[in-house]
């Protein structure tokens, strides 16, 4: 199998390997930050991710917006949907045990679901093709999709672009004080509650970014699609050490260059590709539970 | 006002615990329920042993673990084969040839079901030892995961399970006795043994870990217990479910039946055994009641039409309902008691009678 491996095929599985990477960074990020703040694993976010591709799916069809204002009428969108999440499904339990929001996310995660299957139809759709992205570009005797030169891109300017938010402004002291010491950050008169909505909006629209990516790639909508990318994302987060975003990113490309160059050199295990990333999740936890770039923080009695 | 005495108790559990075997007598002869209802109340017993077997690793000792959907798989997938007859299982071979072990492997149906439940116990036993050492959440992803693995190694080992075409015409066997008799056999046994030190060493896990660990207790040893002796109880449940819907693919045991499974959990009360039975009853039937939602029905003037998936939706968002304001579930973590009935009866019967009496007095 190895001996046919040429070069083109290695970098176009690089290449394959850096764009899925980048789409599941987009992701990833949503999971940290919530965690960061709440200590919750927000299993909505695979949801919402969902909720986003139809939000573009039905924006483009049916009001017939052309795509660049399409995808942005999506984002903004999405960023509503995370807010009313958290208002309705995790604010009511606020004091309540962390198992309980837990039980929660798993709860508004089967609701949007069988809203999805209502209200979209389970029946799959087709997500709308966007020329600008999908034509093929050739460098030599490799061919890329055009998107998979945009998606590191996207992937990059977010990135910093958050990390500014967090570093340099206000609202992004106030997360981090919310992140480290809930009481405290209270008590120095932050109004939790904005911090934590505002925290669910950019993950949301960072899904929302990281959803259109996907569907461009992708192009079947259904909903239930959330769940595997949901899943290995939140993998991602928790390789790179769940709560901190560079960590993420990191795990992200990791993750997505793990599963990319396994199945290229070893092709019998492609049909177990989905597996890979669940036993790099365990392996993680066993040798480095606070992940990549977590620190290690010691229980408090 | 009195209390019922201890006797009073024992003697209406007596009656309604008669009265129900007679019910369930009638119901196998076929007298009291159709098939239809019957089959309703054979689920609602699978349900509840596989809601017990959540409720022992997460309610009683604390261990946040969604895996249950993986050792159901391991269960129900153990059983069928053991109960399918060779030339059946050869003729559902198409995709690959079956391994000729797997092929002449036959068991009687208790025998299957307890192997189904030996085999899901095993692989705890090996997901355990890492596992365990996690806690909350990440546990929580770290089985989620798990039963994901399982379920990619049952779509994939082709020759033994199938893939993904599963598994069909499994013998019916379990009828409504055989589901009603698992369910209290495993309602018996865990009732037993939260009295027992185990139990109580589970539940001391459970409260606070620390104090748990500073009085001597062994926390792993008996986080493993638990996790065992509740993955053997989903093999069962996972057994007893291919028999009664005759056909099992991989897809049938994705994660999101773990989520149905806790939320019965959560409905009936984390850490109550009875909780969890009537918290399954409850919820097989009312997913049956709400069936009218999805083929359309009439509200006040106008047709609804038919909508695929309303019921669902419903159903979720009164999952919602309780999850947000009713958290603790139908019993918290008590068991059911004759008392929480009797009290408020008791109380409402004194309420009448009251005005009567001073009336009484003043005459006097």
């Amino acid at each position: 199998m190895i001996q046919n491996l040429t070069t083109e095929m290695f970098i176009q599985s690089v290449a394959n390997a850096i764009s899925v990477g980048s789409l599941y960074a987009m992701v990833a990020i949503g999971y940290t930050m919530v965690y960061g703040i709440l200590r919750l694993i927000n299993f909505a976010h695979s949801d919402i991710f969902m909720m986003s591709m139809y939000f573009v799916f039905y924006l483009i069809t049916i009001f017939a917006l052309p795509w660049p204002i399409a995808f942005i009428a999506a984002v903004l969108a999405t960023g509503v949907l995370g807010i009313v999440v958290e208002a309705a499904a995790y604010r009511p339990l606020r004091e309540a045990p962390r198992i309980s929001v837990l039980i929660s996310s798993i709860g508004v995660s089967y609701l949007m679901e069988n809203f999805g299957v209502v209200v979209f139809s389970g029946i799959q759709k087709q997500f709308p093709p966007v020329p600008a992205f999908q034509s093929v570009v050739v460098i030599g005797s490799i061919y890329f999709q055009k998107l998979s030169l945009y998606m590191p891109v996207v992937t990059a300017i977010s990135v910093v672009g958050l990390l500014y938010l967090i570093d340099k402004t206000k609202i992004g002291m106030a997360m981090r004080a919310t992140s480290k010491d809930y009481e405290t950050a209270k008590l120095m008169g932050i109004n939790i509650n904005t911090v934590i909505s505002t925290t669910f909006a950019i993950g949301s629209m960072l899904a929302c970014v990281g959803a259109i990516m996907w569907g461009l790639k992708y192009p079947k909508i259904e909903p239930y699609v959330g769940i595997m990318p949901g899943l290995k994302c939140f993998i991602a987060a928790v390789i790179g050490g769940i709560g901190n975003i560079k960590g993420a990113v990191v795990g992200a490309y990791l993750l997505g260059f793990m599963e990319i160059m396994i199945v290229l050199f070893i092709p019998a295990l492609s049909s177990y590709k989905d597996a890979f990333a669940f036993i790099m999740l365990i392996a993680i936890l066993l040798l480095r539970p606070a992940g990549i770039l977590g620190e290690k923080k010691a229980d408090k009695v | 006002m009195k209390d019922l005495s201890k006797n009073a108790s024992r003697i209406l559990t007596a009656v309604a615990l008669a009265g129900f075997a007679v019910f369930l007598w009638l119901a196998y002869k076929g007298i009291a329920l159709g098939p239809y209802e019957a089959r309703i109340v054979r689920l609602s017993g699978i349900y509840a042993i596989a809601a017990l077997s959540m409720n022992l690793i997460n309610g009683f000792t604390g261990q946040f673990s969604l895996g249950q959907a993986g050792f159901m798989a391991l269960g129900a997938y153990t059983t069928s084969l053991l109960v399918i007859p060779p030339e059946a299982k050869e003729s559902l071979y198409w995709v690959e040839p079956i391994n000729p072990f797997v092929r002449n492997l036959q068991a009687p149906f208790l025998v299957a079901l307890i192997a189904g439940g030996l085999m899901a116990s095993f692989f705890a036993f090996f997901i355990g030892f890492p596992v365990l050492r996690l806690k909350g959440d990440y546990l929580a992803i770290a089985t989620l995961g798990f039963s994901e693995i399982i379920r990619i190694f049952i779509t994939n080992l082709i020759p033994i399970t199938n893939g993904p075409v599963g598994l069909k015409n499994i013998p019916s066997t379990a009828n409504i006795l055989w589901t009603s008799l698992s369910c209290a056999a495993i309602v018996v046994l865990l009732l037993r043994l939260m009295k027992t030190s185990y139990g109580r060493t589970f539940k001391a896990i459970r409260d606070d870990e620390v104090a748990a660990e500073a009085m001597g207790i062994s926390l792993f040893k008996h986080k493993l217990m638990s996790f065992l002796l509740s993955a053997f109880i989903a093999g069962i449940s996972g057994g007893l479910l291919a028999s009664v819907v005759g056909a099992i693919t991989p897809a049938y045991f994705r994660f999101t039946l773990a989520y149905e499974i806790l939320l019965i959990v959560v409905l009936g009360g984390q850490g109550s055994i009875t909780g969890s039975v009537v918290g399954a009853i409850i919820l097989s039937v009312s997913k049956e009641w709400l069936r009218f939602l999805d083929s359309g029905f009439n509200l006040l003037f106008f047709r609804v039409p038919e909508i695929a998936g309303l019921r669902m939706l419903v159903f979720s968002l009164l999952l919602m309902a309780i999850i947000l304001f009713y958290r603790r579930g139908l019993f918290g973590s008590r068991e059911f008691s004759w008392n929480s009935i009797y009290r408020p009866i008791a109380f409402l019967i004194n309420k009448i009678r009251k005005p009567k009496k001073e009336a009484g007095d003043d005459s006097a």
